[in-house]
């Protein structure tokens, strides 16, 4: 019997080949095997193509035409006015003296988010690392507890914290316990923000904590047995081993995390809607509402506004290639 | 006793005794397992409440449900409570109905012996440890086959988004670690290239190529978009490189065909890395939210995640139903977790991607 689900599986997973081996057979004598591997990375090439090059150039065409209408045909030239629309301001320090105050909310959001996020997250991340690299008991379990939450779907992690933080939820209940009043933690647009940043800490911090867990763990044993011999205080072995060694790691990292925390949507799109008010939104929020979500839809503001994160996110990613390559050299 | 546990709790790997950086250290690993678990173990607890259950505060630690009695004379069964009568002797009675801040009581031994009435702060329900399933029975019932057909959606996209990443990132692996051929490596710089290329910046133009496809409203609009990973292709390609060539030779000998050598040489000794990549597939697939956001607008089309976040807004909010939801979409990929702890770190860990 279970011989037989074996041979079931293994002739259902065989069909496909053998239905494109005589194929590629084919094309093999036709194009000869110089040209083949052609064949083997056109799938590839067609995706990317389709769904990364020229959406990036079509995003550029948008960003420079007007109109509601999708279709590339039926949009007007507008030049640069998409990006003066985005970019025109009263003052920068005043988003309500902008045309476009929700973007600059939003961009304002993010200036304190992704520091706050980063750098909260990688501490916390680096931390943990720590204290797991140590000989401690059941590492296994605890590096699962704390990786576990990078599994979950941003939409369930918000809704976990949507229904802890409620008016009537268990973190009011525990504070009732000791004479606190209930608290709207998702009302109050400072508090609000201060979870959202917490929130997203919780969910992404595991990834990062594993990458660092690897970094500690490659640095080699002999140097922390020679400070030890040399009685030096775990604050000293912290700054004068770990951190230089992990620094390769460390910067990658925080490069990864930075790309990452620029882009946050979907926790914060369900936690808080962006509100209360504008407090929490982030601008792929805005560029999501400005293209889809509010009638009209305007997609070259959006397409300007993509292309503007697009450039940060540019920078972030070629400077985190570089880091990883010396970082995998080092 | 103590001692024995002091001593194994303090023994360290090597037989080194603990010093205050060890508590430390357990101390902040206690408090992150609290942080880390204990929200998602509320959910999954609050989720088997039922509705009254839920809107309580301060919340019940776990569900409960009045304790009920079937009383003569009465066609459903009525809930228990511990009663003070006027004469301050305390005893258990079945509440008939209550009015405004009266209730009406019977005694379920004797409901023949006549009803009281005493005011509610006198009467407290006997409650009892309930684990109750019908928030999931509601959800998979009543709703009318809309969750079944999130589910199924999801599963499709997961498992063919899968194979098809598998078998074609493989295949550009292939091409990119055993030919060597003009352009080669501007083939695999466009393909890491797109690592710079986010769906959250090309939302606008993916959504116009989508539909310009016809696929708005189509499980294939939000599967083709992203079955080609550059990570995916970097990472097979990393490891197909150390696959011998002598063996692909021997196979040409014997008049293989490049894509039998593929298929059956190449393929299967890549299992390991193939592993990893289907991993992290499955996991993004099952949690993709933006894309689908904006390709599945109806509600047929909707994925798990897609119905989850709209949930409240379409049903008001029934909490017995959103927790049922959120625990069982968060189910599958909690036991891929349990059992593939390992390769999930170490991909990681190995390659920084996820």
């Amino acid at each position: 019997m279970g011989l037989d689900a074996e041979r079931v599986l293994r002739t259902i997973a065989a069909l496909p080949a053998r239905a494109v081996e005589p194929l590629m057979a084919g094309l093999q004598r036709l194009l000869g095997v110089q040209r083949l591997p052609w064949v083997f990375l056109l799938p590839n090439l067609t995706i990317i193509v389709l769904f990364a090059l020229l959406p990036v150039l079509i995003n550029v065409m948008y960003s420079v035409t007007g109109s509601d209408n999708l279709y590339p045909g039926e949009r007007h030239f507008v030049g640069l006015a998409n990006y003066a629309t985005l970019l025109e301001c009263g003052s920068y320090l005043d988003p309500s003296s902008c045309s476009r105050d929700l973007f600059w909310r939003a961009v304002g959001n993010a200036l304190v988010f992704v520091p706050t996020q980063v750098v909260a997250m990688i501490g916390i991340a680096l931390a943990t690392a720590i204290a797991l690299n140590r000989r401690i008991r059941a590492r296994g379990f605890f590096r699962g507890i704390f990786f576990f939450p990078v599994m979950l779907s941003p939409v369930v992690v918000a809704m976990t914290w949507v229904w802890l933080l409620q008016r009537d939820g268990a973190l009011n209940g525990i504070l009732g316990a000791f004479g606190v009043e209930p608290v709207g933690w998702l009302a109050d647009p400072s508090r609000a923000f201060k979870w959202s940043v917490f929130v997203t800490v919780w969910a992404h911090m595991g990834f990062y904590m594993v990458i660092l867990l690897a970094g500690l763990q490659s640095i080699p044993a002999d140097l922390y047995e020679a400070a030890r011999m040399d009685r030096a205080s775990p604050w000293r072995v912290f700054t004068r081993i770990t951190l230089p060694l992990l620094k390769p790691v460390l910067l990658v990292v925080f490069v990864l995390a930075t790309i990452r925390a620029v882009q946050t949507f979907d926790e914060i799109y369900v936690l808080t809607g962006g509100g209360p008010g504008t407090a929490t939104k982030m601008i792929v929020h805005y560029i999501y509402d400005t293209g889809f979500a509010v009638m009209p839809r305007n997609y070259g503001l959006a397409a300007a506004a993509s292309l503007m994160l697009g450039l940060v996110l540019f920078v972030f990613t070629a400077l985190q290639m570089r880091l990883s390559r010396g970082a995998r050299d080092a | 006793m103590p001692e024995a546990i002091h001593a194994f709790v303090t023994r360290r790997r090597g037989g080194i005794r603990a010093d205050w950086t060890d508590w430390v250290t357990y101390g902040y690993l206690l408090l992150g397992v609290v942080v880390m678990l204990a929200p998602v173990l509320w959910v999954a607890l609050s989720s088997f409440k039922s509705e009254t259950n839920l809107t309580e505060f301060p919340p019940t630690l776990w569900p409960e449900a009045i304790e009920s009695v079937k009383v003569e004379g009465f066609a459903r069964e009525l809930p228990l409570f511990r009663v003070t009568r006027d004469d301050g002797t305390v005893a258990t009675m079945a509440q008939v109905r209550r009015v405004g801040i009266e209730a009406t009581l019977v005694d379920p031994a004797n409901p023949g012996a006549g009803r009281i009435v005493v005011p509610i702060e006198r009467t407290e329900a006997i409650r009892k440890f309930h684990l109750g399933t019908e928030n999931y029975a509601r959800l998979l019932g009543s709703t009318g086959g809309r969750i079944w057909s999130s589910i199924y959606n999801t599963f499709f996209i997961t498992i063919v988004a899968t194979l098809i990443t598998l078998v074609m990132n493989a295949m550009a692996a292939f091409a990119l670690s055993k030919y060597k051929f003009r352009g080669s490596e501007v083939a695999l710089l466009a393909i890491l290239a797109t690592l710079m290329v986010p769906a959250t910046i090309v939302l606008v133009p993916i959504y116009l190529i989508v539909s310009e496809l016809g696929l708005v409203n189509n499980l294939w609009g939000v599967i083709l978009p992203v079955i080609s990973t550059p990570t995916g292709v970097f990472l097979l390609r990393q490891y197909m490189l150390t696959i011998p060539d002598e063996l692909l030779e021997a196979a040409r000998m014997d008049h293989a065909s490049e894509w039998r050598i593929f298929w059956r040489i190449v393929l299967p000794l890549a299992t390991p890395a193939l592993t990893v990549v289907a991993i992290f597939s499955i996991m993004s697939r099952w949690n993709d939210f933006l894309l689908p956001l904006v390709v599945l607008t109806k509600p047929e089309v909707y994925t798990l995640q897609i119905a989850l976040a709209g949930y409240t807004d379409e049903n008001g909010i029934q909490y017995g139903m959103l927790l049922a939801m959120t625990t069982l979409t968060a189910l599958p990929l909690a036991l891929v977790f349990i059992f593939l702890q390992r390769y999930i770190t170490t991909g990681i860990a190995s390659t920084g991607i996820k």
